[in-house]
């Protein structure tokens, strides 16, 4: 891929754009389609077009393996927490009320706002090491096979 | 004779769901190669996806998205949001589980040097056939 | 096509594009959610994947003479079993079918009181199913421990010491 300009200037123009757009899924989706599972993909899809034009190595200094294995875990900590959260103030467990108990529907929001951001971490860095573990791999191919 | 129309003509998309469920599933039983067959499993479960969602639908409905929120907006038809739900979490896992399938397909192909399954079950019975005569050379011996 | 077909690249393309129509099929059925994920995790992460197995594998299917006969009947029995289970299903859009009348008006009417929020399928998500949710999320982190301990895990660690 050393020889694809067009392919380069474009992707570094286009990485941002769709990491902007995943964030924008993410964080709108209680007023438009989305959520984490969509916006986790989209910006692992991001990560995932750089890597392949760019080369392996270069998309793993901006997004080390050791990051992508470990954040993985952060977002259903992030999510079970919420749930535990509730627990403590004496609601139901996930029950977002415990979060504004004054004004249950503000805490309702709050409570998608956090779970939707626990979901989209996990989906996030669970697709970004799946991909690291299939392209970190080198071919050990028959020559008749080329 | 008109109902039998509507009825036919009501029945229909779930049929070619089914048929489409059906193409899958013959790619996984009667193709050999590992790869294809994953293939078919996803259209399989794209398909079943379609089915679900599908029984969700109303005619003349829209997404699920409230427009009018104040008021009770009774003159817009929304289709059954539950079909969303399960069909949208269910995507994101079966992708996660497709990958788990690729990940052993690599490690069949590292361990056999194949992914067509009429070698590896030769390969397998090779093997057996050779544990089986060691046994019994041993207890022979 | 996915039939015949012989090289694999092909099939994978041609899979990817299936998946692309089908998200075209979910927004003509009102699921602008399912859409959306389909054709990011169809189109996209899937067929990334598939491309990188093959590219580590092999690229062209084995001629193989495997008997067609079985297979047909098999799938041809489940068919029709299938085809005669939908006979007393609802027309498809019916109003008056058993998924329309309990659950989903439910839901609909009483997300914006509660929550305040328009977009019901993330209101559901995220909190009347919230057990779901996590379930499938714990579900997706395994899954995806699973590949790294197949593929990469062990690996890392021999190479450091």
């Amino acid at each position: 891929m050393k020889h694809h300009l067009i392919l380069k200037v474009i992707t570094k123009f286009m990485v941002g754009v769709i990491v902007l757009f995943g964030l924008y899924v993410q964080f709108h989706g209680d007023y438009s389609p989305g959520g984490g599972f969509q916006a986790g993909v989209i910006i692992a899809a991001a990560f995932i077009l750089y890597g392949i034009v760019m080369g392996l190595e270069n998309v793993q200094k901006v997004m080390p393996i050791w990051f992508a294995q470990k954040a993985a875990a952060v977002g259903v900590l992030l999510y079970a927490l919420t749930g535990f959260f509730s627990i403590i103030f004496g609601f139901e467990f996930l029950n977002y009320h415990a979060i504004s108990p004054e004004h249950p529907k503000h805490g309702q929001h709050y409570g998608i706002i956090l779970v939707e951001l626990g979901v989209g971490i996990t989906v996030t860095f669970v697709m970004i090491a799946i991909y690291y573990s299939f392209a970190g791999r080198t071919p050990h191919l028959d020559d008749k096979e080329w | 004779m008109d109902s039998n129309f509507s009825f036919i003509y009501g029945h229909l998309p779930y049929w070619l769901f089914i048929i489409l469920m059906l193409s899958g599933l013959f790619i996984v039983v009667s193709r050999g190669n590992l790869i294809k067959k994953i293939v078919g499993l996803n259209i399989f479960q794209t398909s079943v996806f379609m089915f679900y969602i599908s029984i969700g639908k109303m005619k003349g409905g829209t997404a699920p998205i409230l427009l009018d929120k104040s008021a009770d907006d009774s003159a817009v038809i929304y289709s059954n949001p539950l079909p969303h739900v399960l069909i949208l979490t269910a995507i994101v896992v079966g992708i996660a589980t497709t990958a788990l399938g690729l990940a052993l397909i690599i490690k069949i192909r590292e361990e056999y040097d194949t992914v067509e399954e009429d070698d590896i079950q030769k390969m397998d019975q090779k093997d057996l056939k050779k544990y089986n005569r060691n046994n019994v050379l041993e207890t022979n011996s | 096509m996915a039939l015949t077909l012989k090289h694999l690249f092909a099939v994978i393309m041609l899979s990817g594009a299936f998946s692309l129509v089908s998200a075209m099929l979910f927004v003509v059925m009102d699921a602008v959610d399912v859409a959306f994920t389909e054709a990011a995790v169809g189109a996209g992460v899937s067929t990334v994947l598939m491309l990188a197995t093959m590219a580590l594998t092999v690229r062209v299917q084995k001629e193989t003479k495997r008997p067609i006969i079985l297979p047909l009947v098999v799938v041809c029995l489940v068919g029709v079993l299938l085809i005669y289970g939908t006979l007393d299903m609802p027309n498809f859009g019916a109003f008056d079918s058993p998924a329309q009348l309990h659950l989903g008006s439910t839901y609909l009417s009483i997300t914006y009181e509660d929550m305040g929020i328009p977009n019901v399928v993330t209101g559901i998500l995220a909190s009347y199913r919230g057990y779901d949710t996590l379930g499938e999320t714990v579900v997706v982190l395994t899954a995806g421990l699973g590949v790294i301990l197949l593929l990469s895990g062990l690996k890392g660690r021999k190479h450091k010491e």
